[in-house]
Protein backbone atom coordinates (compact mmCIF):
# COMPACT_ATOMS: atom_id res chain seq x y z
CA UNK A 1 0.00 0.00 0.00
CA UNK A 2 1.56 3.28 -1.07
CA UNK A 3 1.43 6.46 0.96
CA UNK A 4 1.24 10.12 0.09
CA UNK A 5 2.77 12.95 2.08
CA UNK A 6 0.74 16.02 3.00
CA UNK A 7 1.29 18.91 5.41
CA UNK A 8 -1.04 19.51 8.35
CA UNK A 9 -0.53 22.87 10.07
CA UNK A 10 3.06 22.84 8.78
CA UNK A 11 3.85 19.28 9.89
CA UNK A 12 4.56 16.48 7.48
CA UNK A 13 2.03 13.63 7.65
CA UNK A 14 2.08 10.35 5.69
CA UNK A 15 -1.28 8.87 4.81
CA UNK A 16 -2.67 5.96 2.79
CA UNK A 17 -3.28 6.74 -0.88
CA UNK A 18 -6.99 7.30 -1.50
CA UNK A 19 -7.78 8.23 2.10
CA UNK A 20 -9.70 11.41 2.82
CA UNK A 21 -8.28 14.50 4.49
CA UNK A 22 -10.52 13.72 7.49
CA UNK A 23 -8.95 10.25 7.83
CA UNK A 24 -5.48 11.80 7.54
CA UNK A 25 -6.14 14.31 10.34
CA UNK A 26 -7.71 11.74 12.67
CA UNK A 27 -4.83 9.35 12.00
CA UNK A 28 -2.47 12.18 12.95
CA UNK A 29 -4.38 12.54 16.28
CA UNK A 30 -5.80 15.88 15.15
CA UNK A 31 -9.36 15.84 16.44
CA UNK A 32 -10.26 19.54 16.34
CA UNK A 33 -10.68 20.46 12.69
CA UNK A 34 -12.29 23.86 13.07
CA UNK A 35 -13.32 26.39 15.71
CA UNK A 36 -17.04 27.05 15.99
CA UNK A 37 -18.48 30.58 16.09
CA UNK A 38 -18.56 30.44 19.90
CA UNK A 39 -14.97 29.21 20.04
CA UNK A 40 -15.45 25.47 20.54
CA UNK A 41 -13.25 22.83 18.91
CA UNK A 42 -15.14 20.71 16.36
CA UNK A 43 -14.40 17.59 14.35
CA UNK A 44 -16.25 15.36 11.89
CA UNK A 45 -19.74 14.19 12.86
CA UNK A 46 -21.46 12.66 9.83
CA UNK A 47 -18.46 11.58 7.76
CA UNK A 48 -20.48 11.98 4.55
CA UNK A 49 -20.54 15.67 3.68
CA UNK A 50 -23.81 16.62 5.38
CA UNK A 51 -22.86 18.34 8.64
CA UNK A 52 -20.02 20.65 7.53
CA UNK A 53 -18.29 20.19 10.93
CA UNK A 54 -15.04 18.95 9.34
CA UNK A 55 -14.29 22.14 7.42
CA UNK A 56 -10.58 22.96 7.01
CA UNK A 57 -8.45 25.09 4.70
CA UNK A 58 -7.03 23.00 1.85
CA UNK A 59 -4.36 24.53 -0.39
CA UNK A 60 -5.48 27.99 0.68
CA UNK A 61 -9.18 27.38 0.07
CA UNK A 62 -11.19 27.79 3.27
CA UNK A 63 -14.28 25.79 4.29
CA UNK A 64 -13.44 22.60 2.40
CA UNK A 65 -15.08 19.47 3.75
CA UNK A 66 -12.24 17.21 4.92
CA UNK A 67 -14.45 14.11 4.68
CA UNK A 68 -15.22 14.72 1.00
CA UNK A 69 -11.67 15.44 -0.14
CA UNK A 70 -9.14 12.76 -1.05
CA UNK A 71 -5.50 13.45 -0.10
CA UNK A 72 -2.98 14.38 -2.80
CA UNK A 73 0.78 14.64 -2.53
CA UNK A 74 1.89 18.03 -1.24
CA UNK A 75 -1.58 19.07 -0.06
CA UNK A 76 -1.47 21.84 2.57
CA UNK A 77 -4.08 21.55 5.31
CA UNK A 78 -4.71 24.25 7.90
CA UNK A 79 -7.04 23.46 10.81
CA UNK A 80 -8.83 25.69 13.36
CA UNK A 81 -9.35 28.43 10.77
CA UNK B 1 -11.05 24.59 -9.15
CA UNK B 2 -14.41 24.25 -10.82
CA UNK B 3 -14.36 24.26 -14.57
CA UNK B 4 -17.36 24.99 -16.70
CA UNK B 5 -17.86 22.05 -19.00
CA UNK B 6 -19.84 21.62 -22.16
CA UNK B 7 -23.58 21.29 -21.88
CA UNK B 8 -24.94 17.76 -21.92
CA UNK B 9 -28.46 16.62 -22.57
CA UNK B 10 -29.24 13.20 -21.15
CA UNK B 11 -32.12 10.75 -21.42
CA UNK B 12 -31.76 9.94 -17.74
CA UNK B 13 -29.95 11.97 -15.10
CA UNK B 14 -29.41 10.16 -11.82
CA UNK B 15 -28.66 12.02 -8.61
CA UNK B 16 -26.70 9.80 -6.26
CA UNK B 17 -24.30 6.92 -7.01
CA UNK B 18 -25.20 4.54 -4.20
CA UNK B 19 -26.73 1.12 -4.93
CA UNK B 20 -30.05 2.57 -6.20
CA UNK B 21 -28.36 5.09 -8.49
CA UNK B 22 -25.84 2.55 -9.78
CA UNK B 23 -28.54 -0.05 -10.54
CA UNK B 24 -30.63 2.59 -12.31
CA UNK B 25 -27.61 3.81 -14.30
CA UNK B 26 -26.64 0.30 -15.44
CA UNK B 27 -30.15 -0.71 -16.47
CA UNK B 28 -30.73 2.54 -18.37
CA UNK B 29 -27.29 2.89 -20.00
CA UNK B 30 -27.19 -0.75 -21.13
CA UNK B 31 -30.21 -0.05 -23.39
CA UNK B 32 -28.23 2.62 -25.21
CA UNK B 33 -29.92 5.54 -23.47
CA UNK B 34 -27.64 8.45 -22.53
CA UNK B 35 -27.18 8.48 -18.77
CA UNK B 36 -25.43 10.91 -16.44
CA UNK B 37 -24.83 10.17 -12.76
CA UNK B 38 -23.94 12.89 -10.25
CA UNK B 39 -22.53 12.24 -6.80
CA UNK B 40 -20.91 14.47 -4.20
CA UNK B 41 -18.48 11.83 -3.00
CA UNK B 42 -15.02 11.15 -4.38
CA UNK B 43 -16.08 7.71 -5.67
CA UNK B 44 -19.31 5.95 -6.61
CA UNK B 45 -20.74 3.45 -4.12
CA UNK B 46 -22.74 5.60 -1.74
CA UNK B 47 -22.38 5.16 1.99
CA UNK B 48 -22.73 1.39 2.07
CA UNK B 49 -20.08 0.77 -0.58
CA UNK B 50 -17.77 3.62 0.47
CA UNK B 51 -14.20 2.50 -0.14
CA UNK B 52 -10.60 3.44 -0.75
CA UNK B 53 -9.74 0.28 -2.63
CA UNK B 54 -12.30 -1.88 -4.41
CA UNK B 55 -10.75 -5.19 -3.42
CA UNK B 56 -11.89 -4.62 0.17
CA UNK B 57 -15.52 -4.52 -0.99
CA UNK B 58 -18.05 -7.37 -0.91
CA UNK B 59 -18.70 -9.23 -4.17
CA UNK B 60 -22.06 -7.55 -4.76
CA UNK B 61 -20.42 -4.10 -4.63
CA UNK B 62 -17.61 -5.15 -6.98
CA UNK B 63 -20.17 -6.57 -9.39
CA UNK B 64 -22.25 -3.37 -9.57
CA UNK B 65 -19.28 -0.99 -9.69
CA UNK B 66 -17.71 -3.04 -12.49
CA UNK B 67 -21.04 -3.09 -14.33
CA UNK B 68 -21.26 0.69 -13.94
CA UNK B 69 -17.73 1.08 -15.34
CA UNK B 70 -18.63 -1.04 -18.36
CA UNK B 71 -21.91 0.77 -18.98
CA UNK B 72 -21.72 3.98 -20.95
CA UNK B 73 -23.15 6.03 -18.09
CA UNK B 74 -21.12 9.19 -17.43
CA UNK B 75 -20.37 9.50 -13.74
CA UNK B 76 -19.50 12.91 -12.26
CA UNK B 77 -18.13 12.48 -8.74
CA UNK B 78 -17.20 15.35 -6.41
CA UNK B 79 -20.19 17.20 -7.84
CA UNK B 80 -23.27 18.48 -6.01
CA UNK B 81 -26.69 19.37 -7.34
CA UNK B 82 -27.65 22.86 -6.18
CA UNK B 83 -30.84 23.45 -8.16
CA UNK B 84 -33.27 21.65 -10.42
CA UNK B 85 -35.90 23.37 -12.56
CA UNK B 86 -38.46 22.15 -15.06
CA UNK B 87 -38.49 23.52 -18.60
CA UNK B 88 -40.83 22.67 -21.47
CA UNK B 89 -39.06 19.55 -22.61
CA UNK B 90 -36.24 19.16 -20.15
CA UNK B 91 -35.16 19.45 -16.58
CA UNK B 92 -32.22 21.78 -15.93
CA UNK B 93 -29.91 20.61 -13.18
CA UNK B 94 -27.39 23.12 -11.86
CA UNK B 95 -24.27 21.60 -10.34
CA UNK B 96 -21.33 22.78 -8.26
CA UNK B 97 -18.00 21.19 -7.46
CA UNK B 98 -15.72 19.40 -9.93
CA UNK B 99 -18.33 19.74 -12.67
CA UNK B 100 -19.87 23.20 -12.49
CA UNK B 101 -22.50 23.58 -15.17
CA UNK B 102 -26.16 23.24 -16.05
CA UNK B 103 -27.08 19.76 -17.25
CA UNK B 104 -30.22 19.07 -19.24
CA UNK B 105 -32.14 15.83 -18.89
CA UNK B 106 -35.41 14.37 -20.12
CA UNK B 107 -35.91 12.43 -16.92
CA UNK B 108 -34.40 12.54 -13.44
CA UNK B 109 -34.00 9.73 -10.93
CA UNK B 110 -33.58 10.86 -7.33
CA UNK B 111 -31.30 8.38 -5.61
CA UNK B 112 -30.17 10.76 -2.90
CA UNK B 113 -30.10 8.17 -0.14
CA UNK B 114 -30.37 8.71 3.58
CA UNK B 115 -28.45 10.37 6.34
CA UNK B 116 -28.27 9.74 10.07
CA UNK B 117 -30.68 11.10 12.60
CA UNK B 118 -28.75 12.87 15.34
CA UNK B 119 -30.24 13.81 18.69
CA UNK B 120 -28.38 16.39 20.77
CA UNK B 121 -26.98 15.58 24.21
CA UNK B 122 -24.76 17.62 26.54
CA UNK B 123 -21.19 17.44 25.22
CA UNK B 124 -22.11 16.01 21.82
CA UNK B 125 -20.14 18.69 19.98
CA UNK B 126 -16.82 17.39 21.38
CA UNK B 127 -14.35 16.16 18.74
CA UNK B 128 -14.21 12.36 18.75
CA UNK B 129 -18.01 12.07 18.81
CA UNK B 130 -19.45 10.99 15.47
CA UNK B 131 -22.55 9.30 14.19
CA UNK B 132 -22.66 5.52 13.91
CA UNK B 133 -22.76 5.67 10.14
CA UNK B 134 -20.42 8.66 10.52
CA UNK B 135 -17.85 6.55 12.34
CA UNK B 136 -18.18 3.86 9.73
CA UNK B 137 -17.75 6.37 6.91
CA UNK B 138 -14.56 7.71 8.51
CA UNK B 139 -13.30 4.16 8.99
CA UNK B 140 -14.02 3.31 5.35
CA UNK B 141 -12.26 6.54 4.32
CA UNK B 142 -8.98 5.35 5.84
CA UNK B 143 -9.08 6.48 9.48
CA UNK B 144 -6.84 4.24 11.61
CA UNK B 145 -8.83 2.86 14.55
CA UNK B 146 -6.35 0.36 16.05
CA UNK B 147 -6.19 0.52 19.83
CA UNK B 148 -9.00 3.05 20.13
CA UNK B 149 -11.57 2.50 22.85
CA UNK B 150 -14.93 2.99 21.15
CA UNK B 151 -18.53 3.13 22.37
CA UNK B 152 -21.27 2.66 19.78
CA UNK B 153 -24.72 3.84 20.78
CA UNK B 154 -28.09 4.97 19.49
CA UNK B 155 -30.53 2.76 17.66
CA UNK B 156 -31.11 0.49 14.72
CA UNK B 157 -29.63 -2.45 12.86
CA UNK B 158 -26.55 -0.42 11.89
CA UNK B 159 -25.03 -0.63 15.37
CA UNK B 160 -23.84 -4.23 15.16
CA UNK B 161 -22.20 -4.21 11.72
CA UNK B 162 -20.45 -0.92 12.54
CA UNK B 163 -19.21 -2.39 15.83
CA UNK B 164 -17.93 -5.40 13.90
CA UNK B 165 -16.13 -3.16 11.41
CA UNK B 166 -14.44 -1.21 14.21
CA UNK B 167 -13.40 -4.44 15.93
CA UNK B 168 -12.00 -5.81 12.67
CA UNK B 169 -9.95 -2.59 12.33
CA UNK B 170 -8.37 -3.23 15.72
CA UNK B 171 -10.50 -0.94 17.88
CA UNK B 172 -11.74 -2.10 21.26
CA UNK B 173 -15.51 -1.65 21.11
CA UNK B 174 -16.27 -1.64 24.81
CA UNK B 175 -20.04 -1.10 24.57
CA UNK B 176 -22.82 -1.35 22.02
CA UNK B 177 -25.85 0.48 23.42
CA UNK B 178 -29.27 0.12 21.80
CA UNK B 179 -32.01 2.42 23.12
CA UNK B 180 -34.85 0.09 22.09
CA UNK B 181 -36.02 -2.37 24.75
CA UNK B 182 -34.63 -5.90 24.56
CA UNK B 183 -37.92 -7.64 23.81
CA UNK B 184 -38.49 -5.54 20.70
CA UNK B 185 -34.98 -6.12 19.39
CA UNK B 186 -35.32 -9.86 20.01
CA UNK B 187 -38.63 -10.01 18.19
CA UNK B 188 -37.10 -8.16 15.25
CA UNK B 189 -34.04 -10.43 15.23
CA UNK B 190 -36.25 -13.53 15.27
CA UNK B 191 -38.11 -12.14 12.25
CA UNK B 192 -34.83 -12.20 10.34
CA UNK B 193 -35.33 -15.92 9.64
CA UNK B 194 -37.55 -14.79 6.77
CA UNK B 195 -34.36 -13.69 5.05
CA UNK B 196 -31.60 -16.26 5.65
CA UNK B 197 -28.84 -13.88 4.54
CA UNK B 198 -29.81 -11.26 7.06
CA UNK B 199 -29.99 -13.83 9.87
CA UNK B 200 -26.52 -15.14 9.15
CA UNK B 201 -25.08 -11.65 8.96
CA UNK B 202 -26.65 -10.65 12.25
CA UNK B 203 -25.09 -13.62 14.01
CA UNK B 204 -21.67 -13.11 12.48
CA UNK B 205 -21.64 -9.45 13.40
CA UNK B 206 -22.65 -10.27 16.91
CA UNK B 207 -19.98 -12.91 17.45
CA UNK B 208 -17.22 -10.82 15.89
CA UNK B 209 -17.81 -8.15 18.45
CA UNK B 210 -17.58 -10.50 21.41
CA UNK B 211 -15.69 -8.70 24.08
CA UNK B 212 -18.16 -5.84 23.70
CA UNK B 213 -21.10 -5.40 26.00
CA UNK B 214 -24.30 -5.32 23.97
CA UNK B 215 -27.04 -3.69 26.02
CA UNK B 216 -30.58 -2.90 24.98
CA UNK B 217 -32.77 -0.31 26.71
CA UNK B 218 -29.66 1.80 27.30
CA UNK B 219 -28.70 5.22 25.96
CA UNK B 220 -26.11 8.01 26.23
CA UNK B 221 -27.18 11.09 28.23
CA UNK B 222 -23.96 13.16 28.06
CA UNK B 223 -20.32 13.18 27.03
CA UNK B 224 -17.33 14.52 28.93
CA UNK B 225 -13.95 15.88 27.85
CA UNK B 226 -12.10 19.14 27.26
CA UNK B 227 -10.84 19.32 23.67
CA UNK B 228 -12.03 15.81 22.78
CA UNK B 229 -14.34 13.18 24.17
CA UNK B 230 -12.98 11.17 27.12
CA UNK B 231 -16.10 9.52 28.55
CA UNK B 232 -19.79 8.86 27.99
CA UNK B 233 -22.51 9.09 30.62
CA UNK B 234 -24.90 6.19 30.14
CA UNK B 235 -28.29 5.23 31.59
CA UNK B 236 -30.73 2.37 31.40
CA UNK B 237 -33.44 4.50 33.02
CA UNK B 238 -32.73 3.20 36.52
CA UNK B 239 -28.98 3.56 36.90
CA UNK B 240 -26.57 6.13 35.40
CA UNK B 241 -22.86 5.54 35.05
CA UNK B 242 -19.70 6.72 33.23
CA UNK B 243 -17.62 4.81 30.68
CA UNK B 244 -14.24 5.95 29.38
CA UNK B 245 -13.78 6.17 25.58
CA UNK B 246 -11.56 7.67 22.86
CA UNK B 247 -14.38 7.75 20.37
CA UNK B 248 -18.14 7.81 20.83
CA UNK B 249 -20.44 7.01 17.92
CA UNK B 250 -24.11 7.90 18.41
CA UNK B 251 -26.79 7.73 15.73
CA UNK B 252 -30.53 7.11 15.86
CA UNK B 253 -31.14 5.45 12.54
CA UNK B 254 -31.42 6.72 9.00
CA UNK B 255 -33.69 9.37 7.49
CA UNK B 256 -34.32 9.96 3.77
CA UNK B 257 -32.62 12.97 2.18
CA UNK B 258 -35.44 15.06 0.72
CA UNK B 259 -33.72 18.34 -0.17
CA UNK B 260 -33.34 17.79 -3.92
CA UNK B 261 -36.84 16.31 -4.19
CA UNK B 262 -38.28 19.37 -2.42
CA UNK B 263 -36.41 21.78 -4.66
CA UNK B 264 -37.76 19.83 -7.66
CA UNK B 265 -41.26 20.27 -6.16
CA UNK B 266 -41.88 16.55 -5.69
CA UNK B 267 -44.35 15.81 -2.89
CA UNK B 268 -42.97 14.34 0.30
CA UNK B 269 -44.95 12.70 3.11
CA UNK B 270 -43.98 11.00 6.35
CA UNK B 271 -40.39 12.09 5.74
CA UNK B 272 -40.15 10.32 2.39
CA UNK B 273 -40.38 11.20 -1.27
CA UNK B 274 -43.83 10.12 -2.43
CA UNK B 275 -43.44 7.49 -5.17
CA UNK B 276 -45.83 4.92 -6.66
CA UNK B 277 -45.07 1.28 -7.48
CA UNK B 278 -43.34 2.40 -10.68
CA UNK B 279 -41.19 4.77 -8.59
CA UNK B 280 -42.81 7.82 -10.24
CA UNK B 281 -42.85 10.89 -8.02
CA UNK B 282 -45.64 13.45 -8.19
CA UNK B 283 -43.66 15.37 -10.83
CA UNK B 284 -43.93 13.77 -14.28
CA UNK B 285 -40.48 12.69 -15.46
CA UNK B 286 -38.94 12.55 -12.01
CA UNK B 287 -38.53 9.17 -10.34
CA UNK B 288 -37.20 8.14 -6.96
CA UNK B 289 -35.23 5.08 -5.91
CA UNK B 290 -33.59 3.81 -2.77
CA UNK B 291 -33.63 5.31 0.70
CA UNK B 292 -34.97 8.72 -0.39
CA UNK B 293 -38.39 7.11 -0.87
CA UNK B 294 -38.19 5.16 2.41
CA UNK B 295 -35.29 3.58 4.27
CA UNK B 296 -35.44 -0.15 3.46
CA UNK B 297 -31.86 -1.26 2.84
CA UNK B 298 -29.67 -2.32 -0.04
CA UNK B 299 -31.82 -5.05 -1.62
CA UNK B 300 -34.72 -2.66 -1.84
CA UNK B 301 -32.47 0.09 -3.23
CA UNK B 302 -31.20 -2.13 -6.06
CA UNK B 303 -34.73 -3.25 -6.98
CA UNK B 304 -36.11 0.27 -6.88
CA UNK B 305 -33.19 1.54 -8.97
CA UNK B 306 -34.08 -1.05 -11.59
CA UNK B 307 -37.79 -0.14 -11.53
CA UNK B 308 -37.05 3.59 -11.68
CA UNK B 309 -34.75 3.11 -14.68
CA UNK B 310 -37.41 1.15 -16.58
CA UNK B 311 -40.04 3.77 -15.77
CA UNK B 312 -37.72 6.60 -16.82
CA UNK B 313 -36.97 4.90 -20.15
CA UNK B 314 -40.68 4.43 -20.74
CA UNK B 315 -41.22 8.13 -20.06
CA UNK B 316 -38.45 9.05 -22.51
CA UNK B 317 -40.02 6.80 -25.13
CA UNK B 318 -43.45 8.37 -24.67
CA UNK B 319 -42.23 11.94 -24.77
CA UNK B 320 -39.71 11.70 -27.60
CA UNK B 321 -40.96 9.29 -30.24
CA UNK B 322 -38.54 10.68 -32.79
CA UNK B 323 -35.50 9.26 -31.12
CA UNK B 324 -35.79 5.79 -32.57
CA UNK B 325 -32.79 4.07 -31.05
CA UNK B 326 -33.74 5.03 -27.52
CA UNK B 327 -37.41 4.33 -28.12
CA UNK B 328 -36.75 0.79 -29.36
CA UNK B 329 -34.49 0.05 -26.45
CA UNK B 330 -36.92 1.50 -23.97
CA UNK B 331 -39.76 -0.53 -25.45
CA UNK B 332 -37.95 -3.82 -25.06
CA UNK B 333 -37.04 -3.01 -21.47
CA UNK B 334 -40.40 -1.56 -20.54
CA UNK B 335 -42.41 -4.49 -21.85
CA UNK B 336 -40.19 -6.74 -19.77
CA UNK B 337 -40.85 -4.69 -16.63
CA UNK B 338 -41.72 -7.60 -14.38
CA UNK B 339 -44.25 -7.81 -11.60
CA UNK B 340 -41.62 -9.76 -9.68
CA UNK B 341 -39.77 -6.48 -9.13
CA UNK B 342 -42.82 -4.90 -7.52
CA UNK B 343 -43.34 -7.97 -5.35
CA UNK B 344 -39.73 -7.80 -4.17
CA UNK B 345 -40.11 -4.09 -3.49
CA UNK B 346 -43.24 -4.71 -1.40
CA UNK B 347 -41.50 -7.44 0.60
CA UNK B 348 -38.58 -5.12 1.33
CA UNK B 349 -40.97 -2.36 2.38
CA UNK B 350 -42.60 -4.74 4.85
CA UNK B 351 -39.17 -5.49 6.30
CA UNK B 352 -38.56 -1.74 6.69
CA UNK B 353 -41.88 -1.35 8.52
CA UNK B 354 -40.94 -4.09 11.02
CA UNK B 355 -37.57 -2.42 11.51
CA UNK B 356 -39.12 0.98 12.26
CA UNK B 357 -41.47 -0.55 14.80
CA UNK B 358 -38.68 -2.44 16.58
CA UNK B 359 -36.39 0.57 16.87
CA UNK B 360 -39.00 3.23 17.69
CA UNK B 361 -37.33 6.01 19.69
CA UNK B 362 -38.18 6.13 23.40
CA UNK B 363 -39.75 9.28 24.89
CA UNK B 364 -36.89 9.70 27.40
CA UNK B 365 -34.57 10.75 24.55
CA UNK B 366 -36.45 14.05 24.36
CA UNK B 367 -35.37 14.83 27.93
CA UNK B 368 -31.67 14.29 27.20
CA UNK B 369 -30.71 17.73 25.81
CA UNK B 370 -30.52 20.50 28.44
CA UNK B 371 -31.22 24.25 28.05
CA UNK B 372 -27.50 24.95 27.48
CA UNK B 373 -27.01 22.07 25.03
CA UNK B 374 -26.07 23.28 21.55
CA UNK B 375 -28.62 22.03 19.04
CA UNK B 376 -27.64 23.94 15.88
CA UNK B 377 -23.93 23.18 15.56
CA UNK B 378 -23.37 25.56 12.65
CA UNK B 379 -24.60 28.66 14.50
CA UNK B 380 -24.06 27.37 18.07
CA UNK B 381 -27.70 27.87 19.11
CA UNK B 382 -28.68 26.27 22.43
CA UNK B 383 -31.89 24.41 23.19
CA UNK B 384 -33.05 27.01 25.74
CA UNK B 385 -33.17 29.74 23.07
CA UNK B 386 -34.90 27.52 20.53
CA UNK B 387 -37.46 26.34 23.12
CA UNK B 388 -38.82 29.90 23.34
CA UNK B 389 -39.93 29.69 19.70
CA UNK B 390 -43.17 28.24 18.39
CA UNK B 391 -42.04 26.76 15.08
CA UNK B 392 -39.05 25.85 12.95
CA UNK B 393 -39.53 29.05 10.95
CA UNK B 394 -39.57 31.22 14.06
CA UNK B 395 -36.51 29.43 15.44
CA UNK B 396 -34.72 30.04 12.17
CA UNK B 397 -35.58 33.75 12.11
CA UNK B 398 -35.04 34.50 15.81
CA UNK B 399 -32.11 32.26 16.71
CA UNK B 400 -30.46 31.43 13.36
CA UNK B 401 -30.93 27.72 14.10
CA UNK B 402 -30.66 25.92 10.78
CA UNK B 403 -29.20 28.93 8.97
CA UNK B 404 -25.60 27.67 8.79
CA UNK B 405 -23.83 25.74 6.03
CA UNK B 406 -25.60 22.43 6.79
CA UNK B 407 -28.91 24.28 6.27
CA UNK B 408 -30.61 22.50 9.13
CA UNK B 409 -29.80 18.99 7.95
CA UNK B 410 -28.53 18.10 11.44
CA UNK B 411 -30.69 20.20 13.80
CA UNK B 412 -33.89 20.18 11.70
CA UNK B 413 -34.78 16.49 12.13
CA UNK B 414 -33.78 16.70 15.83
CA UNK B 415 -36.14 19.65 16.35
CA UNK B 416 -38.95 17.84 14.52
CA UNK B 417 -38.60 15.09 17.10
CA UNK B 418 -38.00 17.25 20.18
CA UNK B 419 -40.82 19.74 19.59
CA UNK B 420 -43.06 18.00 17.03
CA UNK B 421 -42.35 20.88 14.66
CA UNK B 422 -42.84 20.36 10.98
CA UNK B 423 -39.80 20.62 8.77
CA UNK B 424 -39.12 23.56 6.49
CA UNK B 425 -38.67 22.60 2.84
CA UNK B 426 -35.17 22.91 1.41
CA UNK B 427 -34.19 26.00 -0.55
CA UNK B 428 -31.81 26.73 -3.41
CA UNK B 429 -28.86 26.23 -3.35
CA UNK B 430 -29.23 22.71 -1.97
CA UNK B 431 -25.64 22.94 -0.73
CA UNK B 432 -23.52 26.06 -0.18
CA UNK B 433 -22.15 27.05 -3.58
CA UNK B 434 -19.97 29.90 -4.86
CA UNK B 435 -21.63 32.72 -6.80
CA UNK B 436 -19.82 31.49 -9.93
CA UNK B 437 -22.08 28.45 -9.89
CA UNK B 438 -25.03 30.64 -10.76
CA UNK B 439 -23.24 32.43 -13.57
CA UNK B 440 -22.66 29.34 -15.68
CA UNK B 441 -25.50 28.96 -18.11
CA UNK B 442 -27.04 26.86 -20.78
CA UNK B 443 -27.80 27.89 -24.34
CA UNK B 444 -30.76 25.52 -24.63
Amino acid sequence: MSDVEIRVDGRSVRVETGATVAAALLGDETFAFRTSISGQPRGPLCGMGTCFECRVTINGMPHRRACMTVVATGMEIVTRG
Amino acid sequence: MADVTAIHAADVLIIGAGPAGIAAACIAAETGASVVVIDENPRPGGQIWRHISRHTLPGQAKYWLHRLDKSRARVHTGTSVVDITRGNAHFAIRTAGIVETVLLAKTVILATGARELFLPFPGWTLPGITGVGGGQALLKSGTPMAGKRVIIAGSGPLLLPVAAAFAAAGAHVSHILEQAPGHRVTRFALGLWRSPMRGVHAVIYRSKTMGSRYRTGTWVTAAEGQDRVRAAIITDGRRTWTERCDMLCVGYGLIPQLEIAQIAECDTAFGRVVADAQMSTTVAGIFAAGESSGVAGITSALVEGEIAARSALQHVRRSSLHEHATADAAESVATAAPNALSRRARREAAFAARMNEAFELRAELRQVPQPKTIVCRCEDVVLGDIARCESMREARLHTRAGMGPCQGRVCGPALELLFNWSALPARVPAVPAPVSTFLSNTSA
